[in-house]
C-alpha cells in the first residue's frame, strides 16, 4: 500500500498527461525546468540530480549504449536499407590487374533487409527511452514542487510488483512477440515489396525494392502469376464457404440427433465422434489419404463388390479431388461443430419448443425458427473463426492432396490449393519469397475484411441482448 | 397422444439407426489404422479389408530401428519440447490473460488490437523470417531448442481463452486482497493462480498438445537432421514415395502410439474446449 502512493500521485495529478502526445510533450518542455528540458537531450540527468541516482544513471548509459550502437552500426544499417545492397558476389573485371576477379564476400540483401529493420526497431525502443527519460524528470519535478518525498531505486523496484504490475508480467511476452512474431512479419511483409523470387537468390545474387510490381503482377492479367492467383482464390474462397458452414450445419443436426429426447448413450454416441478428431490431424488426415488413393481400401472394395471397373479418381481427378477434401473436411469438421452446439442446445429454453409443439410447428420450422436462430446468436465469432480459419486451413489440403493434382496452367500450385498452400510452397519449394509475403498480404487483408465486415453486421454484435 | 408417443419410437428408432451408421463411417478410419498397425504383411495397400495375420512386430520394430527412422528418439525430442514449452508457454499465457483481463493501464487496447491484427496473418508466413533470426543467434543446429523457444514465444498472442475465464473470477476477491494491504503481485499470485486450476490445466494440455501436431515449423527448422525430427515430421516422412512401401504398417503402429495419448488428452478436456470457443457462454 505505502509503495502505491508515489504512482497513483503522479498519475492522478497529471492533467496534461491526457490528449495528443505531440501536445503533451509540447507542454512538458514548456512547463519543465532547466533539468526537466536538459532531460530531453541528456536522458536522467533530471533523475540523477534531484537523488533518484540508479534511476538516472540507467537512462544515460542507455543512451550512450544507443549512441555507439548507432556510430558503430546502427548508422551504416539504416543506410543500407535504402537499396539493399549494392556489391554483387561473383566474378568481375579488376581494371588495375586486368583480369576477372572472384569478389568473395559482395552485400546479402537478406541480411542487409534484416539487419536494417532491427535497427529501427531499436531507433523506436530509443523513442520509447526518450519519452521515458523526459516524462520521467518532469514527474519527479513536479513531485518536488509539491513537497512530496521521491521513491528510491529500491521502492521503483517494489513498484514493479504493483502499480507497475503490468509491465512484470508483460515484458518476456511482449519481448517474445516482438522478436519472433512482429519482426519477423515485418521482414516479411517488406519482401512483398521487393523482387526477392527464385532469380535472384542470395547470397550469389542481390535483390532490391521494386515497389508495388509484385501486387501488380499479382492482380493484374497476363502474367503466370496472375492466371494462378485469380482460380486459386476463388477456390480458396469456395473451399471456405463449404468447409464452413456444410460443417457447421450438419454438425447442429447431429448434435441435435444425439441430443434428441429419448435417445440413450448420449455420452457414448459423442465420445464416437469427438473420437475422430482427437486423434491429431496429420495421422487422421494421411490415413484418410490413403483410403482415398487408387489403390486405397475404398477402390479395392468397390471393385471387388463389381461397382467400377477402374479405381475413381478421388484425390487425382480436379473435380473429384475438391470435392473429396471438402467431404474429408466434412468427416473433421463436423465432431466440432457437434461439440460446440451440443452445449448451446441443451440451453436453449424447451418452453420455446412446447408452446411451438402446441402451435402445430413441424419439427423443420422449429429448427429454422428457434434452434438456428438461438445457436447462431450464440456461435456467430465462432463461425467468423471458423471461416477466417478454412482460408488458412493449411492442414487438411497438404496432408490430403498436397495441392496436387498439379497443372501447367499455374505457377507452382495445383488444383486444390489454398492460398497459404500455395505460399508455403512457394516459400519451401520455388524460394519466390516476394510473392508468398504478397499472398500473405493479400490474405492478410482478405480476412481483415471478412471479420470487419461480418462482425459488425452479425446479430450478436448489433443486438447483444436479444437472447438474454 | 398415443399416436405422438409412437410417432415419436419410430422416429427414434430411424434416429438410433442414423447415429450408428454414422458412428462407423467416423470411427472405421481409425479402426482401418489399427488394423494396418498389427497387419503381418508389409506394403501400403492390401487388396482385402482384414489381414491375414497379426503381429507385433511393427510395433516392435518401429519403437527398436535406429537407423534412419528414430521414432523413439523422435518421441523422445517431442516429448522434451512438449514439456518444456508446455511450462513456458502456461506461464506465459497466465501472465498476458491476468494482464488484460485485470489490470487497467492506457496501452491495454492498443496491445489487445495488434495481438488481433497480428492473428490475422497466416502464422506461417514469417517462418523463413524466424528461422534467419535463429540462425542469427547461432541456435539452428539444435531445432529443438528453436522449436520450443518458437512456441514458448508465440504463446503470448494466445491469450483469450484464458483472460475469458479470469473475466468470470469475482473482482470483488482482488479489492478485498488490496484492502487487506496486498499488493498486485501477491493478489496474482496467491489469490487468482490458485483460483484458476481448471485454465491452468487447459492451458497445460493444449500447449503440451501442439508440439505433437505441428508439422509446418519443423519442417523449416529440422530439414534433413533426423536426429532432431520430431513426430509428426518424422511420420510424414515415413509416408514419401521411397519409404511408404517398407513403412507403412510401421508409420500406422507410431500413428496408433502417438494419438492413444494424444486422443486421451483431448477428449478429457472437451469441455474446456467449447467452454473456450464460445466465450463461456456454454453452460451446459
Amino acid at each position: 500500500m505505502k509503495t502505491s502512493k508515489y504512482y497513483s500521485f503522479s498519475e492522478k495529478q497529471n492533467p496534461e498527461k491526457s490528449g495528443n502526445i505531440f501536445v503533451n510533450i509540447g507542454k512538458t518542455f514548456k512547463n519543465g525546468d532547466v533539468l526537466t528540458k536538459l532531460s530531453f537531450f541528456i536522458f536522467g540527468i533530471g533523475n540523477i540530480f534531484r537523488g533518484q541516482i540508479i534511476k538516472g544513471l540507467l537512462f544515460l548509459a542507455a543512451e550512450f549504449a544507443f549512441i555507439w550502437y548507432m556510430i558503430s552500426f546502427g548508422w551504416s544499417r539504416l543506410l543500407g536499407l535504402r537499396n539493399l545492397g549494392t556489391v554483387t558476389r561473383g566474378w568481375y573485371f579488376d581494371e588495375e590487374l586486368g583480369i576477372d576477379v572472384m569478389r568473395e564476400n559482395g552485400d546479402n540483401s537478406m541480411l542487409i533487409l534484416l539487419f536494417g529493420i532491427l535497427t529501427v526497431f531499436v531507433v523506436f525502443a530509443f523513442i520509447l527511452l526518450w519519452h521515458s527519460s523526459y516524462s520521467s524528470a518532469y514527474n519527479a519535478q513536479k513531485q518536488k514542487e509539491k513537497g512530496f518525498p521521491l521513491p528510491n531505486f529500491a521502492e521503483d523496484i517494489k513498484l514493479l510488483a504493483d502499480a507497475k504490475f503490468h509491465k512484470t508480467l508483460l515484458f518476456i511476452p511482449i519481448l517474445g512477440v516482438i522478436a519472433f512474431t512482429i519482426i519477423p512479419l515485418v521482414y516479411m511483409i517488406l519482401l512483398a515489396f521487393t523482387n526477392y523470387d527464385r532469380n535472384h537468390q542470395v547470397p550469389a545474387n542481390l535483390f532490391t525494392w521494386v515497389g508495388l510490381d509484385n501486387f501488380k503482377t499479382m492482380l493484374g492479367t497476363g502474367s503466370t502469376i496472375s492466371k494462378t492467383f485469380w482460380p486459386v482464390l476463388g477456390w480458396t474462397l469456395v473451399w471456405a464457404v463449404f468447409a464452413t458452414f456444410l460443417n457447421y450445419i450438419f454438425g447442429i443436426i447431429l448434435a441435435m440427433l444425439i441430443n434428441k429426447k429419448g435417445i440413450k448413450g448420449k455420452a457414448f454416441f459423442r465420445t464416437l465422434f469427438v473420437l475422430a478428431i482427437a486423434v491429431p490431424q496429420f495421422v487422421s488426415l494421411l490415413v484418410m489419404k490413403n483410403i482415398l488413393a487408387e489403390a486405397g481400401p475404398i477402390n479395392v472394395i468397390l471393385t471387388q463388390l463389381n461397382l467400377i471397373d477402374m479405381p475413381l479418381p478421388f484425390l487425382t481427378n480436379p473435380l473429384w479431388a475438391r470435392v473429396s477434401v471438402i467431404i474429408v473436411n466434412l468427416w473433421i469438421g463436423i465432431p466440432y461443430s457437434m461439440l460446440i452446439t451440443s452445449g448451446i442446445l441443451i440451453n436453449i429454453p424447451s418452453d420455446l419448443y412446447e408452446a411451438a409443439i402446441l402451435d402445430g410447428a413441424s419439427p423443420f420450422i422449429m429448427f429454422r425458427k428457434i434452434t438456428f436462430p438461438y445457436v447462431l446468436f450464440v456461435t456467430t465469432p465462432y463461425l467468423i473463426t471458423q471461416f477466417i480459419g478454412n482460408i488458412n486451413n493449411f492442414n487438411v489440403i497438404y496432408f490430403l492432396t498436397a495441392g496436387n493434382p498439379a497443372t501447367l496452367d499455374y505457377y507452382q500450385a495445383g488444383k486444390t490449393d489454398l492460398l497459404v498452400t500455395w505460399l508455403y510452397k512457394l516459400t519451401v519449394n520455388s524460394r519466390d519469397y516476394c510473392f508468398a509475403s504478397t499472398i500473405g498480404i493479400l490474405v492478410f487483408v482478405i480476412c481483415a475484411f471478412i471479420s470487419l465486415l461480418t462482425f459488425r453486421n452479425s446479430v450478436s454484435y448489433k443486438n447483444e441482448e436479444a437472447f438474454q | 397422444m398415443i399416436s405422438y408417443k409412437k410417432q415419436q419410437k419410430v422416429i427414434n428408432s430411424f434416429v438410433y439407426v442414423l447415429l450408428v451408421i454414422l458412428g462407423i463411417i467416423w470411427v472405421l478410419p481409425l479402426c482401418w489404422i489399427i488394423l494396418t498397425s498389427l497387419r503381418a504383411e508389409p506394403g501400403s495397400y492390401t487388396s482385402y479389408f482384414w489381414p491375414k495375420g497379426y503381429t507385433l512386430n511393427n510395433y516392435i520394430k518401429l519403437l527398436t530401428q535406429d537407423q534412419q527412422f528414430k521414432f523413439s528418439k523422435w518421441f523422445l525430442n517431442t516429448f522434451e519440447v512438449a514439456v518444456v514449452s508446455c511450462i513456458g508457454s502456461t506461464f506465459i499465457v497466465l501472465c498476458v490473460a491476468y494482464v488484460f483481463s485485470r489490470l487497467r493501464f492506457k496501452m491495454r487496447k492498443p496491445i489487445m488490437n495488434i495481438a488481433l491484427i497480428l492473428g490475422m496473418f497466416p502464422g506461417f508466413m514469417s517462418m523463413i523470417a524466424v528461422y534467419y533470426i535463429l540462425k542469427g543467434i547461432n541456435l539452428v543446429n539444435k531445432p529443438l531448442v528453436c522449436l520450443t523457444i518458437v512456441y514458448i514465444s508465440g504463446a503470448g498472442l494466445t491469450y483469450y481463452i484464458a483472460k475469458g475465464f479470469f473475466d468470470t473470477v469475482p473482482k470483488a476477491l482482488d479489492e478485498a486482497a488490496y484492502l487487506d494491504g496486498a499488493t498486485k503481485a501477491q493478489t496474482f499470485w496467491r489469490i487468482t493462480v490458485p483460483m484458476s486450476k481448471p485454465i491452468i490445466v487447459y492451458t497445460v494440455l493444449t500447449t503440451f498438445m501442439a508440439p505433437w501436431i505441428d508439422y509446418i515449423f519443423p519442417s523449416i527448422i529440422c530439414g534433413s537432421n533426423y536426429d532432431s525430427y520430431t513426430v509428426a515430421l518424422g511420420m510424414f516422412k515415413m509416408l514419401e514415395r521411397e519409404f511408404i512401401g517398407t513403412y507403412y504398417t510401421q508409420f500406422a503402429a507410431g500413428a496408433v502410439l502417438v494419438s492413444i495419448p494424444i486422443a486421451a488428452l483431448f477428449i478429457s478436456m472437451q469441455k474446456y474446449y467449447v467452454e473456450g470457443v464460445t466465450g463461456g457462454s456454454v453452460k451446459g
